[in-house]
């Protein structure tokens, strides 16, 4: 049990700056998870915790030690890979018992570990089997496995569910949860999929190109995004992005995104009044778009008419690709709405929850 | 290999029933042709066979392909054990020379074959992107262009005339090829296997010895054949390595067993057909491994 401490961390391959500058502090106990779309660092940022890549720049801390120079075997993590990376010609009890044995832990103690580990995953019927003949889902938990039986500080997870089926996928994912919470070590874990980082994650890390974006909690990370990137990646389907004006007519703030025109709740007006004038981007979540009869109570609506373009059934609610003007831009209504293609639709924004983002910089406007 | 194979043949097969008859005759002839290419390959075995059959006085030219009188197999004998008499020594020592000389060549030249392309293939380093070409350059060094430097360096460090310099040469010219057949044959292994045995603990020779030795045997037996093989048939460094009989492999005393006035033919092809059993042999048990080992890399996906 330990906290990580990335200081000003650099990784560069050749010319390409991977990890650009990165400095977190995970707590101990703690479930961090990066996320960000491929090629953004995440992985790298893993590797070099786990010693697999050399820093370039910077100080890796792991408790209050720096490991840059530690190699991996001495720096007590577990690391479970994307592709399970089991010893091929080994059994289940020896794959997971391998890294004990390299450490000359008694044979006693071996075997109380393993069984031990393998009750808690449930493969202790195929303690005596070689990987292959194992399926995809059994082999994850083979890798958990053979991570918890060193018992180690941190817990590294390279999109360890991303070779499963969408079922096991999502079984899989409350387990790791549930396994965070009994062996309450620290748990770091790359995914690019922002529902594992969401439904997981006690903190999430925004990656993009080698520089971290955000961190913040999920719940932070989905109402407060810092710029125009993580509002995008976070949340599915994506929030929709208007280019507009900040406008002031008879004593109110509008957004005026020109085929439509917002009014900037009266306990906002304070906040973008600075951007009196200026262009700014306008962000809104599909699921803060409702249909205007089916508007939840309580919010502070804006009304607005678009075209309907294509209209999804999800069963428990409609995605609505929806033209404003010439701008596309989807809503999630309720699943009685009655939407045809090619119909004028009344809608409301909830403008509670609406974002305004600098068109040059991407950051947000929004004041917390 | 097997399962994915017959995944491979048993798509096609729906689709294809009515074109299949027409196909026999062409099937048919294709089978006559190799089995007349074969037959034409396998010519000189037979001769080799039925020559050993014959007695010194049967064998001539103009008889050459004819039957032998019987199945007789003194010549074998003669060639095995030699004849004090008539001045011919027997090849059983030699035989057991290329022995002695071909299983340690072989298992050194694959070993350190092994560990070179472990470090290659997985353990870049700087340099090592000029080091494997010039290692491969060895390949194509004529072993006629180093005959002199040679028998000078065995010459010097005191393994000239023995076996063991004959081992130790045949192990350095067979690196090269040991080391470019296992480095690709470690390249397709994944990099995240190693990776977890390095935070399990393994050490740069650990992982080697644990977990990539354990999973390298298809890439050894290809060596192994490769290398045994090659050995097994050298005459060149052995005719110039080991100037002494008794301590000749088996091709190079072949070779003197054809005296300088008269061949015996018979002797000289019984013994030949000696000369060649063991690689054979180790083709006939190994042989299919090869092919997997070969295959290997391709079919696992």
């Amino acid at each position: 049990m330990a906290s990580v401490t990335y200081e000003h961390v650099y990784k560069r391959f050749g010319d390409v700056i991977a990890v650009n500058d990165l400095n977190i502090e995970i707590a101990d106990k703690e479930f961090l998870v990066f996320v960000g779309p491929s090629g953004c660092g995440k992985t790298t940022s893993l590797r070099l915790l786990a010693g697999l890549e050399e820093i370039s720049d910077g100080r890796i801390l792991i408790g209050d030690r720096v490991v840059n120079d530690v190699p991996p075997k001495d720096r007590d993590i577990a690391m479970v890979f994307q592709s399970y990376a089991l010893y091929p010609h080994m059994s289940v009890y020896d794959n997971m018992a391998f890294g004990l044995k390299l450490r000359k832990v008694p044979k006693a103690e071996i075997d109380k570990k393993v069984k031990e580990a393998a009750e808690i995953l449930g493969i202790g019927q195929f303690l005596d089997r070689k990987p292959k003949q194992l399926s995809g889902g059994q082999r994850q938990r083979v890798a958990v496995g053979r991570a918890i039986v060193r018992n180690p500080k941190v817990f590294l997870f390279d999109e360890p569910l991303s070779n499963l089926d969408a079922k096991l996928r999502v079984q899989t994912r409350a387990e790791i949860s549930k396994l965070h919470q009994r062996l309450g070590t620290t748990f770091i874990y790359v995914t690019h999929d922002q529902v594992e980082a969401m439904t997981m994650a006690s903190r999430i890390a925004v990656m993009k190109d080698g520089i971290l974006q955000q961190i913040d909690t999920p719940q932070n990370l989905y109402d407060h995004p810092s710029n125009v990137f993580v509002a995008g990646f976070i949340g599915s389907p994506s929030m929709n992005f208007f280019e507009a004006t900040v406008v002031e007519q008879d004593g109110k703030l509008y957004v005026d995104g020109g085929s439509f025109k917002v009014n900037i709740p009266e306990n906002k007006k304070a906040d973008y009044m600075p951007q009196k004038g200026k262009k700014v981007v306008f962000g809104i979540r599909p699921e803060d778009i409702y249909a205007a009869q089916y508007a939840a109570p309580g919010i502070n609506p804006a009304p607005v008419k678009a075209d309907v373009d294509v209209s999804e059934l999800m069963g428990n609610e409609i995605f609505l690709y929806l033209l404003s003007g010439n701008k596309s831009f989807i809503a999630r209504v309720d699943p009685r709405t009655h939407a045809r293609p090619g119909e004028t639709l009344d809608l409301v924004m909830n403008m509670d929850n609406m974002h305004l983002f600098d068109p040059q910089t991407e950051k947000t406007l929004d004041v917390i | 290999m097997s399962t994915a194979t017959r995944r491979l043949r048993a798509r096609p097969r729906p689709a294809s029933p009515p074109a299949r008859k027409p196909f026999r005759w062409g099937r048919a002839l294709i089978y006559v042709a190799l089995i007349l290419a074969a037959a034409f390959y396998l010519l000189p075995v037979y001769l080799l066979v039925i020559t050993g059959m014959k007695s010194f006085a049967e064998v001539s030219l103009a008889t050459m392909w004819d039957w032998p009188s019987g199945i007789h197999f003194d010549s074998f004998v003669k060639a095995w054990f030699g004849s004090p008499s008539e001045g011919i020594r027997g090849l059983n020592s030699n035989f057991m020379n290329s022995i002695y000389l071909a299983i340690p060549a072989t298992l050194g030249s694959a070993l350190l074959g092994s560990l070179n392309g472990y470090v290659l293939a997985k353990w870049k380093f700087r340099g090592s992107d000029i080091l494997f070409p010039l290692m491969l350059f060895g390949m194509f060094i004529p072993y006629q262009s180093i005959l002199i430097p040679l028998v000078q360096t065995l010459q010097r460090i005191g393994l000239y005339g023995s076996i063991p310099g004959l081992i130790f040469v045949h192990i350095v010219y067979g690196i090269p090829i040991t080391t470019l057949i296992f480095r690709n044959y470690y390249a397709a292994i994944p990099s995240e296997l190693l990776e977890a045995s390095k935070i399990d603990g393994a050490s740069l020779f650990g992982i080697y010895r644990h977990i990539l030795l354990p999973i390298s045997m298809p890439g050894f037996v290809v060596v192994i054949i490769w290398q045994f093989t090659s050995v097994w048939n050298d005459f060149l460094f052995g005719v110039i390595v080991t100037s002494r009989p008794n301590v000749q492999p088996i091709t190079v005393a072949l070779n003197n067993m054809a005296g300088s006035y008269i061949v015996e033919w018979n002797v000289q092809m019984a013994g030949s057909l000696l000369a060649a059993l063991p690689t054979l042999l180790v083709y006939i048990l190994l042989g299919r491994y090869f092919m997997r080992g070969l295959l290997a890399g391709s079919l696992k996906g």
